[in-house]
């Protein structure tokens, strides 16, 4: 038996069982990560062996003893490097914190922690989650294994890669415009973006802090719905965290679609969408129609504004966010400098990427007195009538359906030369964190050249059953397709 | 000089709020402590964390709102204000300036018998930042955070000031009415109330305000009035010699009794102000506010009205111990515990203030306990201490608090309350001065007071002075 072909929530149960040990999956797990790391480059950090180790020892006795009973009990999993852990290098993918270890645990990463996960190691990311390609990086690309000539999406590339080269079973990624269910698209894994305050942000390290959501990146919709599950909790640290008790999300795990109502936005394939994508996507509806949905095409309306008002609003939140890493308390500090505004400078510009520099710019510029009215305020505006415009929509269905994003993976340095291009890649997820919606992307195929591509369902605020349902229920007619370099390598 | 001028003063008061905890965080807002030993993820900044408003905060600062007439703005929101600077963890500061919790408000204020308003153009909250430490030995900077997220009310007064006279008023009203309200201790050197003041000057007449500048560093109600007279001259100065005055912030130095430029108009930051994405709107309920409304206490005003109805003591007396939350408390605690007003206003009034002026302490510094006072004028009306031995007792007291009824036994100060005793003395003493008793006698009434003294000191001072009289006069009658 392959430990590492299997679901989180197999191993799980496999471990409860006792069919096999809490050491012998993180064993299995260390064991993949060193075969793979340096092909894909998934991780920026792997705890070390003999703490993952005692820490899965720790983990058996208290299954042993009746301590954990859950169903994550001993799994092994990844954390996406922006969220804080305590001990353990955290960078977001930067050189500015190239040396910040956390004295503290992100909210999310103590709940799956206290369920009895093992984490073994930091995800792989654009620089601090901005990028949809995991280029941005400071240490290096993460390769698609899919191809290691394409990119595995971003921002959480390296926890979407980590998952579909079966080096962890399941990792916590976050979605800011996208980040989430775009990589689990282009690498052919499932991963979710709750809706906005369902998880807890104390301890993801903001980019843009009215958009943000932490969420699970597995291979199937039953680890993520269990992953949720666990996660979930109203937390007195984040001001925005949802004040109600969470759902039991692994209920809605339910292959059973009939009379829901369902509407794919005609407007999402207007134009600029690959025809594989779009031929994919439209199967993949046909498919819940056919289980008994009622699946029709609407006009959702202000499609076009979305990517504007993102950028405008993330950016200037960041541009304020990203101001702490300034060389005084923690992280990367340079080692010249004549005065106190030359050491701010010349760490900063030393310690940002190029893409993390323009964000700044742009975010300074619109919030910039003069400014502010006719850029900032316009897209707040901007984001009110897009999640009204989604409210209307929800009046008439439960769920939306539509494309993660217009093409499959890129190819490596595709992007990275246009900007806006990448931009423009962001057109279907975006719109989803201005209106605080939950989404889930779940693969619905490969094209023409044998990438995923990934199907994208939506729901209203605080309705992550209804996706949950209704992608369960598309994942039921078919099975989970492997990347197949990993076989071609004997895995 | 031909032209006469007017000064045009708005104050912007900063007032630290006097709550356990920090606005956004729940470390400890306690003065002193080894550095940064009051801190946690959220006031230093560190990435990931989050601010979590403190009710406490807004209920303190709706409190001065109310009792400076503003108009609660219902639905308030919190700003963040960009700037770099090592004693702001996060290089913004948490601040409002879109949605202030109060706008629009007033207080009355009084100079020489001349009653005017000064409007109130808004009350904001805001954290206080770091403390910054210069270590000449490593040239090096240090921070200390303990203070950081120290939770702040600013309040911008409109430009209704004519004097110097009339800002210490201002001040003064404000520091009663926070204090009253148990919202802050405002203590000008202490950092927990500081004034910018924003000055500029007309000639008298015109309609249009001057150019203004902005002080800061001002550290006591002395240094604010020096620096205004200062300002005023300086500004003067400038456009009777044909030049202008420039927009900028100075810098107070009291010592020097001059201020410097800090920075100008054109060096102003843009803070690129936006609300905070990390907190949500504070909606303020009628039910709410109607809660903080129920327990204002009484302030300033409302006790002068009802101590000229409840008490004897004269109205002069009502102004002074009003005048201080310290004063009318300890008056009000020791009426509780039994003693009567007039005596109470007597000691605060004569003995109290004597001492006060004698240590150069303010009413806020003072240490006794209204216990302690009721407990010394006890004795007295119950004549187990006289009042001579009651003023060194409560000289102590005033000192270092002590317990009087424990004084006065461990040092024998007890009135000696045994007649027979008390009769000898005073025979040998009518025997001792023949020539008192032959003034006595011939009609001088007041050379008895020599044989009371005499008799006092026979007695080491604890004698009943009523009583040494009464029977001097039994004995001098034989």
């Amino acid at each position: 038996m392959d430990i590492m072909s299997l679901t989180a929530v197999e191993i799980g149960k496999k471990i409860k069982n006792k069919e096999i040990s809490v050491v012998e999956a993180a064993s299995a797990c260390i064991d993949r990560i060193e075969k793979l790391e340096p092909d894909y480059n998934c991780f920026v950090t792997v705890v070390d062996k003999e703490v993952i180790l005692e820490n899965a020892k720790k983990i058996q006795a208290d299954i042993d003893s009746g301590k954990l009973t859950g169903p994550l009990a001993g799994v092994p999993i990844a954390i996406k490097d922006n969220m804080c852990t305590e001990g353990i290098l955290t960078t977001c993918s930067s050189k500015i914190l190239s040396n910040f270890v956390p004295t503290y645990t992100a909210e999310a990463v103590l709940k799956l922690k206290e369920a009895g996960a093992v984490i073994v190691g930091k995800t792989n990311m654009d620089e601090f989650a901005m990028g949809s390609t995991t280029e941005t990086s400071y240490y290096g690309i993460t390769k698609n294994p899919w191809d290691i000539n394409k990119v595995p999406g971003g921002s959480s590339g390296g926890s979407a890669a980590a998952v579909a080269a079966e080096e962890v079973p399941a990792a916590l990624g976050s979605d800011t415009g996208g980040s989430i269910r775009q990589p689990a698209s282009f690498c052919g894994v499932t991963g979710i973006k709750p809706t906005y305050g369902r998880v807890s942000r104390y301890g993801l390290i903001a980019y843009g802090s009215s958009l943000d959501q932490i969420g699970p990146i597995a291979k199937d919709v039953t680890d993520c719905a269990t992953i949720l599950e666990t996660i979930c909790t109203h937390d007195d640290k984040d001001s925005t965290s949802y004040d109600k008790a969470a759902d039991k999300f692994t209920e809605a795990l339910v292959d059973d679609v009939k009379g829901m109502k369902i509407g794919i936005p005609r407007d999402y394939f207007a134009e600029g969408i690959d025809e594989d994508v779009k031929n994919g996507v439209l199967e993949a509806a046909k498919v819940l129609e056919e289980k008994g949905a009622i699946v029709e095409e609407f006009d959702l309306g202000m499609v076009e504004y979305a990517i504007p008002a993102y950028y405008i609003i993330a950016s200037a939140e960041a541009s304020s966010n990203l101001e702490r890493f300034d060389g005084v308390k923690y992280g990367y500090r340079t080692s010249d400098f004549t005065d106190l505004h030359n050491m701010y400078k010349k760490s900063r510009s030393e310690g940002f990427g190029p893409e993390v520099k323009r964000r700044i710019m742009l975010g300074s510029f619109v919030l910039s007195s003069g400014y502010y009215d006719a850029y900032y305020v316009k897209a707040l505006k901007t984001k009110a009538l897009i999640k009204q415009a989604f409210d209307k929509a929800f009046e008439k269905y439960d769920v939306i359906l539509g494309p993660v994003a217009p093409t499959t993976a890129l190819g490596v340095g595709e992007s990275l030369s246009d900007p806006l291009k990448m931009y423009l890649g962001d057109i279907y997820t975006v719109s989803v964190n201005l209106a605080g919606l939950p989404g889930i992307s779940i693969p619905c195929g490969l094209d023409k050249n044998g990438m995923p591509i990934g199907l994208q369902l939506l729901g209203q605020t605080f309705d992550e059953k209804s996706i949950i349902r209704a992608a369960y229920a598309y994942e039921c007619t078919r099975s989970y397709e492997r990347p197949k370099q990993l076989s071609e390598r004997g895995l | 000089m031909s032209k006469t001028y007017e000064t045009v003063i708005g104050l912007e008061v900063h007032v630290e709020l006097a709550t356990k905890t920090k606005i956004f965080c729940g470390c400890s807002t306690l003065f002193g402590g080894a550095p940064n030993t009051h801190t946690c993820p959220v006031c230093t900044g560190m990435p990931g964390s989050l601010p979590v408003l403190n009710k406490g905060v807004v209920e303190k600062a709706v409190a001065v709102g109310l009792a400076t007439n503003c108009t609660i703005t219902q639905n308030c929101k919190f700003d963040r204000k960009n700037y770099f600077y090592p004693d702001n963890p996060q290089n913004y500061q948490i601040s409002q300036l879109y949605y202030p919790i109060c706008r629009d408000g007033k207080v009355e204020i009084e100079v020489d018998g001349n009653k005017k308003f000064v409007r109130i153009h808004e009350i904001h909250m805001e954290e206080d930042a770091g403390k910054l430490v210069h270590d000449p030995y490593s040239d090096s900077s240090l921070v200390d955070y303990n203070r950081s997220g120290v939770p702040l009310i600013e309040i911008v007064s409109e430009p209704d000031m004519r004097s110097a006279e009339e800002v210490i008023a201002y001040l003064e009203k404000l520091r009663l009415i926070i204090q009253y309200l148990g919202a802050s201790d405002c203590k000008l050197n202490e950092g927990s109330m500081r004034a910018d003041v924003n000055l500029s000057i007309r000639e008298v007449g015109s309609e249009k305000f001057g150019t203004r500048t902005e002080m800061k560093n001002l550290n006591s109600f002395k240094a604010i009035a020096r620096a205004i007279e200062n300002e005023k001259e300086r500004q003067i100065d400038l456009l009777e010699s044909g030049e202008e005055v420039i927009q900028e912030t100075r810098r107070w130095d009291d010592t020097k009794e001059y201020s410097y430029a800090m920075r100008s108009k054109e060096d102003a930051q843009d803070y690129r102000y936006f609300p905070d994405p990390d907190l949500v709107p504070i909606i303020i309920s009628d039910e709410w506010m109607n809660e903080i409304k129920s327990r204002q206490p009484e302030l300033r005003d409302e006790k002068r009205i009802r101590y000229k109805e409840e008490y004897d003591i004269p109205e002069y007396d009502i102004d002074i111990i009003t005048n201080s939350k310290k004063l009318a408390d300890i008056f009000e605690e020791a009426i509780s515990l039994g003693a009567a007003p007039k005596k109470v206003s007597n000691w605060l009034m004569v003995e109290t203030m004597r001492l006060m002026k004698e240590h150069e302490m303010d009413a806020d510094d003072l240490k006794f306990s209204a216990k302690n006072l009721a407990a010394i004028i006890k004795m007295v009306d119950d004549k187990v201490i006289n009042g001579t031995v009651a003023k060194e007792v409560f000289e102590k007291v005033f000192a270092d608090n002590i317990d009087p009824e424990k004084y006065v036994e461990d040092n024998g100060l007890k009135t000696v309350n045994d007649e027979g005793a008390l009769r000898k003395v005073i025979e040998e003493v009518i025997a001792n001065n023949p020539k008192s008793v032959e003034d006595y006698k011939g009609g001088k009434e007041k050379a008895i007071g020599a044989l009371v003294g005499q008799t006092m000191k026979a007695m080491q001072g604890k004698a009943d002075p009523g009583e040494v009289n009464r029977i001097l006069k039994e004995e001098l009658a034989k």
